[in-house]
């Protein structure tokens, strides 16, 4: 009955709204208006050119209103060095295409407005200026200049190699969640080998080189605050992209191709925390690259700590393979077979 | 000037108007299988209203799950059938819908309905040419579009889904069925389909370079060519540059989906098992996909600059200011198109030098993207503008686009796309310059050609009513979007609130979504207006605009062969309006300065 109802009342708004389109059509007849060209009738004309500048004033008024009011909401805590260098560049260069758009749009609307139809005017033939045209192709090229060497100098710094002493910590991806490595007091990470991985061993260490037995697995990622940390990004299925927002920090992972992004954290968790006024604040880790099915739930928590807490944290966590350790016996055949292989491969080397 | 006009023409069409003259066709020639550019024209011009409506209805139902991610969506359980689970959208459908839409869109409609309506149609109309140069190249060309188009329709249909992997395809996702249910039947669809697309479009774009090259009437030399043929033309020669290397993109993914070979697959453990594929590069595929991709979004924009120019000038009665800028600058941007793909790769792992050479490269192409701007706001000062639809949408073309323009200026910089990459900042930038910009040029191109196409006019208030409401929407939905991309949110997301830094803008994302559907609702008004017209709608006269252009020298309905006698010899530009001296306030292009004595300039004397 309501189906029918609101089909009904459908049914009836579009029979008056023809019949308005009809009345009106008949009303221009009547008029006369038809009768002139297109574009020169005077109300349309006038109506029209009036809503372009009403259009420019009210929905600039909008944007202007909007945009200090979404402001807080947009801009995310920072707390990465090269977070800064990027975010004052990004706003700079806002400014700049800000003035550029304001007085591009004002000229357009106003234009639209002063210039609309007169039937005693006639327009002004003025078909080219090559100084103009030379001019604002000059000033746009210059600015471009300044910002492609500002865009160069950012990029290079922020792609350079990572400080020798950087906290190296991988992050792979896969289909639905992120698996964290850290390569333990060693310092260095494990082989891996997308052949290894089972169920338990889902990055698929491989425990029979030396440098694997000491690596863990947290469940959070911990960083210093103040230390360059080295993030080693790898996936093992499709493709996902590693973004952790308050870092300013991006980078896809690939299956078969391993990437890196370097950074250094400013502030940590507890730090924001007080500073925006929520307890619950934490830094979090997203996947922005199409995944599948559970892209948009890849989430993982990051922590930034005082050095001294990072510590604190490292010394409490057990290597990997000792909360596994059935996983070793799977590796001590494959090992020798290994050392067999790595032999006789050296043995080759030497004949040549 | 004109002394270097050349005419190789003449002969040709002499065969072909005797031809014309003596064949009766049929229903099935006339309308169907027709070799008339006019009639192909108007198949892909329907064709792309059909993917229009498809395009924005699926941007509709992912709009719903995005700006109310808690309800449920159970009365859409009679459109949707299996796809809505206990009242909520199922997350592979919403990418599935993300990715047909951007299919949809930048392909069917903006490429195929957008080029394939106006070249077809203004090209021999402009240059003064009986019809293509191979009219059977061409018919073919709208029908391998059509079966391009009836598989990617069906693959709306099947039960594991359409392609879902974006509309740009990354391989692994789209190479393993295991990742995602749409990498299934559905992907094998989608590249059977972007195969015959790009056989189409080939064979497309083959016939206007060709047409233009060769075809044009005695007098028409290129820098006497319209700006509309100048966009045409350029749009063309990117696309037969590009595409095929899409199509080898293809090619080779359906190679490593069937044939167990390791173009782009490397090292990966899916589903519970190691495949054996090694030492491709996923990267490998973006370089390909980008090689079209980026000149595609030209594609889809340049043939609107040639539009909204011409349009611009028309109705502003003025001459389009710097002529010889417009052309130059859309060679620039044409030639630095090829050059700046990998500005989508910034993030990829791809050496950061090569980031830094394609942020030069991209940031270039602000340069003669403004020089057109400034043009068309020349134009309009001191002009005698006429608001017509089409008008408006000209002008708001101009106004979307360097909205949408200038940020850019900030994805190009590869130090900002850090951040900003995938994020809806990305999302509103090239909805504005792309997508709202080019559908804009779109309706400002049917609204002004209308006439010659169906011999009507569409209803100008209703036209009005259309524009206002879609502007608007247009800028409700695109200029949020950038706060929540600054504020990080990404892309193809199924819902936010999983995440603290994303859990805000809730309502912000509801009133674009509302927006959207006021937009989508608009579009109503243009179809009944649209196909209203085509049989109600005033007759027009031969030249209702009062334009200069050739077109607008043929009859109410041109028949085939456009010109029932003779083709009609250029004299002079296309853009003499408001000449001082002329009693009319514009000369057509096939005016003798002879007869144009009192207006003619001190050069153009010696024409005369």
């Amino acid at each position: 009955m309501i189906t029918l109802a609101i089909g009904l009342s459908i049914v009836l708004l579009l029979v008056i709204l023809f019949l308005l389109f009809r009345i009106g059509t008949l009303a221009s007849i009547f008029r006369g208006s038809t009768q002139r060209a297109v574009g020169t009738t005077k109300t349309s004309n006038k109506v029209n050119s009036l809503l372009m500048l009403l259009f420019l004033i009210v929905g600039g008024a909008a944007f202007a209103w909007s945009f200090a009011d979404a402001w807080d909401d947009m801009n995310q805590p920072l707390a990465s060095v090269h977070g800064g260098w990027t975010d004052s560049l990004f706003w700079t260069t806002m400014i700049v295409i800000g003035i550029v758009f304001v007085i591009t749009q004002i000229l357009l609307f106003w234009y639209s407005y002063k210039y609309q139809h007169k039937d005693e005017k006639r327009a002004y033939y003025y078909p080219h200026n090559n100084k103009l045209e030379i001019v604002w192709t000059m000033i746009p090229a210059v600015v471009m200049a300044l910002l492609v060497f500002a865009g160069w100098k950012t990029w290079a710094n922020i792609t350079s190699a990572a400080p020798a002493d950087a906290v190296v910590i991988e992050v792979m991806g896969k289909q639905f969640s992120w698996l964290v490595r850290y390569p333990g007091p060693d310092g260095k990470l494990g082989e891996a080998n997308v052949h290894l991985i089972d169920a338990t061993n889902e990055i698929g260490v491989d425990f029979s080189d030396p440098n694997s037995m000491d690596d863990f697995m947290p469940r959070e990622i911990h960083v210093p605050k103040g230390k360059p940390v080295l993030l080693k990004i790898r996936s093992r299925d499709v493709i996902h992209s590693v973004f952790l927002p308050h870092f300013r920090v991006k980078m896809d992972a690939v299956p078969g191709m391993p990437t890196k992004f370097w950074f250094v954290p400013t502030k940590t968790t507890a730090e924001v925390r007080t500073e925006i006024g929520n307890p619950d604040f934490n830094f979090e880790l997203a996947c922005t690259e199409i995944c599948g099915r559970g892209h948009f739930a890849m989430r993982f928590i990051l922590v930034v700590d005082e050095p001294e807490e990072y510590e604190e944290w490292l010394a409490s966590q057990t290597p990997f393979i000792e909360q596994n350790p059935q996983l070793l016996t799977k590796f001590t055949h494959d090992a020798k077979e290994q050392v067999v292989l790595e032999k006789s491969a050296e043995e080759v080397k030497t004949e040549l | 000037m004109a002394s270097t006009d050349i005419s190789l023409n003449k002969d040709v069409h002499h065969a072909h108007d005797e031809h014309d003259h003596h064949h009766d066709q049929n229903f099935f020639e006339k309308y169907i299988f027709s070799q008339d550019h006019k009639v192909i024209a108007k198949q892909f011009l329907f064709a792309g209203i059909f993917w229009g409506f498809i395009g924005g209805f699926l941007s509709i139902i992912f709009r719903l799950q995005l700006g109310w991610p808690e309800a449920t969506f159970t009365f859409l359980e009679p459109i949707l059938g299996n796809w809505i689970v206990n009242g909520k959208l199922d997350p592979e459908f919403y990418l599935a819908l993300v990715t047909m839409h951007g299919t949809i869109m930048v392909f069917f409609v903006l490429t195929a309905g957008l080029s394939g309506t106006f070249s077809n149609f203004l090209i021999p109309l402009q240059i003064g040419a009986r019809d293509m140069a191979s009219g059977f190249m061409n018919m073919l060309s709208f029908w391998i579009f059509f079966l391009a188009s009836v598989i990617m329709f069906w693959s709306l249909f099947i039960e594991t889904g359409p392609a879902g992997g974006g509309w740009t395809v990354y391989p692994p996702l789209s190479a393993l069925p295991q990742a995602i249910s749409g990498s299934g039947l559905g992907m094998t669809l989608w590249l059977i389909s972007m195969a015959l697309f790009i056989v189409s479009q080939l064979l497309g774009g083959v016939n206007y370079i060709t047409t233009v090259i060769n075809l044009r009437t005695k007098g028409m030399s290129m820098t006497k060519l319209p700006l509309t043929i100048w966009s045409f033309f350029l749009t063309a020669i990117l696309g037969l540059l590009s595409f095929p290397v899409l199509f080898s993109a293809a090619l080779l993914l359906i190679f490593d989906r069937s044939f167990g070979t390791s173009f782009f697959l490397s090292d990966i453990y899916i589903a519970g098992e190691a495949l054996a594929n090694t030492g491709g590069s996923a990267i490998l595929f973006q370089h390909l996909f980008w090689f079209l991709g980026h000149p595609e979004v030209y594609i889809v924009i340049l043939p609107t600059f040639g539009i909204v120019s011409e349009v611009i000038a028309t109705n502003s009665r003025k001459p389009i200011f710097g002529y010889r800028a417009m052309i130059g600058s859309m060679l620039g941007i044409s030639l630095l198109s090829f050059v700046v793909w990998a500005h989508h790769m910034f993030v990829t792992g791809m050496n950061p030098f090569l980031g830094s050479v394609f942020m030069f490269l991209t940031l270039i192409i602000a340069v003669p993207s403004a020089v057109k701007v400034f043009n068309w706001i020349a134009t309009l000062w001191r002009g005698n503008i006429r608001f017509t639809t089409a008008m408006m949408f000209a002008v708001a073309f101009v106004s979307l686009f360097i909205s949408g323009g200038l940020t850019g200026i900030i994805l190009g910089n590869s130090a900002l796309d850090i951040q900003l990459h995938d994020t809806y900042f990305v999302i509103a930038h090239f909805h504005l310059v792309m997508g709202a910009a080019a559908f804009f040029g779109m309706f400002c191109g049917i609204y002004h050609w209308f006439p010659k196409m169906f011999g009507r006019m569409m209803d100008e208030k209703l036209g009005f009513v259309h524009f206002w409401l879609t502007f608007l929407s247009a800028y409700l939905v695109f200029m949020p979007m950038h706060y929540i991309g600054i504020a990080g949110f990404p892309r193809r997301y199924y819902s936010w609130t999983g995440f603290d830094a994303f859990n805000t803008f809730t309502d912000l994302n509801s009133f674009i979504s509302l927006a959207a559907i006021l937009g989508f609702g608009a579009q109503l008004i243009f179809l009944f207006n649209f196909i209203y017209s085509i049989f109600k709608g005033r007759r027009a006269t031969a030249n209702p605009w009062h334009s200069n252009t050739l077109e607008w020298t043929t009859p109410v309905n041109p028949g085939h062969g456009n010109w029932p006698g003779e083709i009609p010899t250029v004299y002079r530009w296309p853009y003499d309006y408001s000449k001082p001296g002329a009693a009319e306030d514009y000369i057509p292009q096939n005016v003798p300065f002879s007869q144009t004595q009192s207006s003619n300039l001190p050069y153009e004397r010696d024409l005369e």
